[in-house]
């Protein structure tokens, strides 16, 4: 047992229990005792990402109950990728919650924070279905929270979509790991994987039907078509830095269906070996094509950056139902690069709306205003780098993500519909650039709202990704082909997680 | 007996989704609810349906009753009951700010 393990979850639920009994705390001291929290955060994962080149697998199994029978942690390559961007991504969203006030606004900002990484990060390290439940239920509570955070128009409405939605689908959630315990008697996601390998022809239909039910939960939380129609106001509504924090939350339905489905389905499941990529790919063209049509319509930049981000998890589906060993690579390294650079994109959003004045964010012609050539060389930045133009990260991705896609049977429709795609995205973008920084007034926006560099800072941390992204291409593809061979091979995992040895235990 | 459950859970299942798909926030608040006891009743059921099975280890007993879903109806009862107070807290404040019971928060229509 190594304690990079169980660190990552330890950090976050401290964080909140010490900043929600600080009451008495003055707000510097909670925001100090909060960044030194994020710092020990980063600390933990770098670490995790040190043990990681020495061991492949880290098992930590809670109360030593030993796996199938107790629930276990398990770190790997590809639950650190989404850890570190996670950690990169809360630095980004807290730094920027802190320096543009949007914590005080409300009260207890810090301990629902705190609770959400809490509960991404534990849906990013549980070996067990069940617990991945109890996870998402945990970040799901304390996103309803951060959403309804600090008031504000449209945000009842957009939580009382977004909270039924989530009910209904935890129901499902329910329902698919029930078939499943009936079925097999386990909830260890190793475990399952290998009694599905071994399962009777009877059962077949039933676990499949149990997987599909699991895709759509998974889905839901993915916002795929047509279970997206919460994100787009749920994300423009609710405060910039939580928006920011919310761009990791697509990506945990995206990385449940690469862990779950990928291991439960995956190439050791004879008939059922990876039955779900169809669906994925064809419901992530169809999400690609609303996600476009979102972005050329929206009227506000908030939602245009929400739509951007459902055209990144588009892609993402896209380049897993293709299922090929270039378009998960692809899919690894576009996903680190999207939630980062949308999450970043919200900050500019916000800055642009409050500098603005009354007309927000709306997408027409308006007051010019402080900080015009800053705020619009930031927005032309994250811009080229969300629609994948060179010479910025999210070219690379989707490079990778379409040279993936060459041998596979329908690569001509993931080709056009990815670059048309992008093509369609780069003009809304232009012209909401080009209205909102060209097509200005004379007179200055008579808005007496304060940026100082403060609030440059976590942009310019979530920006510089994209180049370093670029920069250091080569030893973080070589590090996700790790991540993406293991997923191909989930034997080196189950062994891991079980303890045994399949070539030699079972014959 | 297995009958009886899967009637059971089937008609709180077609009842909760027919509620949980109307327009107003109190159905819809009902039909989520009556989704989790589905759920919940679904969840005991995966364990297998006996009577008067030892749940403590014994000798010479060999047949047990699964404590496994018990745990898991638990929690998932637990989670359910947390969540519904939230929503039910949650459309009170939509009534409260949009003066309307619509989940759409629509103004009231003139009759």
């Amino acid at each position: 047992m190594n304690i990079a393990t169980i660190l990552p979850l330890l950090i976050p639920i401290l964080a909140a229990i010490v900043t929600l009994f600080a009451s008495k705390a003055s707000l510097s001291q909670k925001r100090i005792a909060s960044m030194l929290f994020m710092v020990m955060l980063i600390s933990s994962t770098v670490y995790a990402l040190y043990a990681l080149s020495i061991q492949d697998y880290f098992v930590y199994t809670l109360g030593n109950w030993e796996a199938p029978f107790g629930i276990v942690l398990v770190l790997d390559k590809l639950s650190i990728i989404l850890l570190i961007t996670t950690a990169l991504l809360s630095l980004g969203a807290l730094w920027y919650s802190i320096s543009a006030q949007y914590d005080v606004v409300g009260a207890n900002f810090h301990p629902l924070f705190w609770l959400q990484i809490f509960g991404i990060n534990g849906a990013f390290l549980t070996g067990d279905i069940f617990n991945l439940f109890v996870f998402f239920e945990i970040l799901l509570l304390a996103s309803y929270n951060l959403l309804l955070h600090g008031q504000g128009k449209g945000r009842t409405k957009a939580g009382l979509h977004y909270v039924i939605i989530n009910l209904v689908g935890s129901t499902l959630f329910l329902f698919g790991i029930g078939i499943l315990y009936g079925v097999f008697g386990t909830l260890n996601i190793a475990d399952l994987s290998l009694k599905i390998s071994q399962m009777s022809p009877n059962d077949v239909s039933l676990v499949a039907s149990a997987g599909l039910l699991l895709l759509v939960v998974f889905g839901l939380k993915a916002a795929f078509f047509p279970l997206y129609l919460w994100l787009p106001s749920a994300y423009s509504k609710t405060s910039a830095p939580v928006a920011t924090l919310f761009a990791i939350m697509t990506k945990v339905g995206l990385y449940s269906i690469i862990r779950v489905h990928g291991t439960l389905f995956g190439t050791n499941a004879n008939e059922l070996a990876f039955y779900y990529t169809p669906w994925v790919f064809w419901i992530g063209i169809l999400t690609l094509i609303m996600g476009t049509f979102g972005v050329m319509s929206a009227k506000d930049l908030r939602t245009q950056v929400a739509y951007v981000v459902l055209v990144s998890v588009a892609t993402l589906l896209v380049a897993l139902g293709i299922n090929s060993t270039g378009s998960i690579n692809g899919a690894l390294y576009y996903m680190v690069h999207s939630t980062l650079l949308a999450g970043g994109f919200f900050l500019v959003a916000d800055m642009i709306a409050n500098s603005r004045g009354t007309i927000g964010a709306v997408i027409t012609k308006g007051p010019n205003f402080r900080y015009i050539i800053s705020l619009g060389s930031l927005f032309f930045a994250f811009g080229i780098a969300v629609a994948g133009l060179p010479p910025l990260s999210g070219f690379i991705g989707k490079l990778m993500i379409l040279q993936g896609a060459i041998t596979y049977s329908m690569w001509g429709v993931a080709f056009t519909a990815i670059l048309i795609s992008s093509l369609l995205v780069v003009i809304s973008l232009a012209k909401s650039g080009s209205q909102i920084f060209y097509d200005t007034n004379k007179e200055r926006s008579d808005i007496s709202y304060e940026i100082t560099l403060h609030h440059f800072y976590p942009i310019f941390l979530l920006v510089s990704i994209a180049p370093l992204m670029v920069l250091f291409a080569h030893p973080i593809t070589n590090f996700i082909e790790l991540a993406t061979n293991a997923f191909f091979d989930p034997t080196a995992y189950i062994e891991a997680v079980l303890g045994i040895n399949l070539a030699k235990d079972i014959v | 007996m297995e009958i009886l459950i899967a009637i059971i859970v089937g008609t709180l299942t077609a009842g909760g989704i027919f509620l949980a798909l109307k327009g107003r926030t109190f159905p819809v608040v009902i039909g989520l609810t009556l989704l989790a006891y589905a759920v919940n009743l679904f969840l005991f059921a995966t364990g297998r349906l006996f009577i008067n099975q030892a749940t403590i280890i014994q000798d010479g007993i060999t047949q047990y009753a699964d404590p496994i879903p018990q745990a898991l109806v638990l929690t998932a009862i637990v989670i359910s009951f947390g969540m519904t107070a939230f929503v039910i807290v949650l459309s009170l404040k939509a009534y409260g700010e949009y003066k309307s019971d619509h989940v759409d928060c629509l103004e009231e229509e003139e009759k």
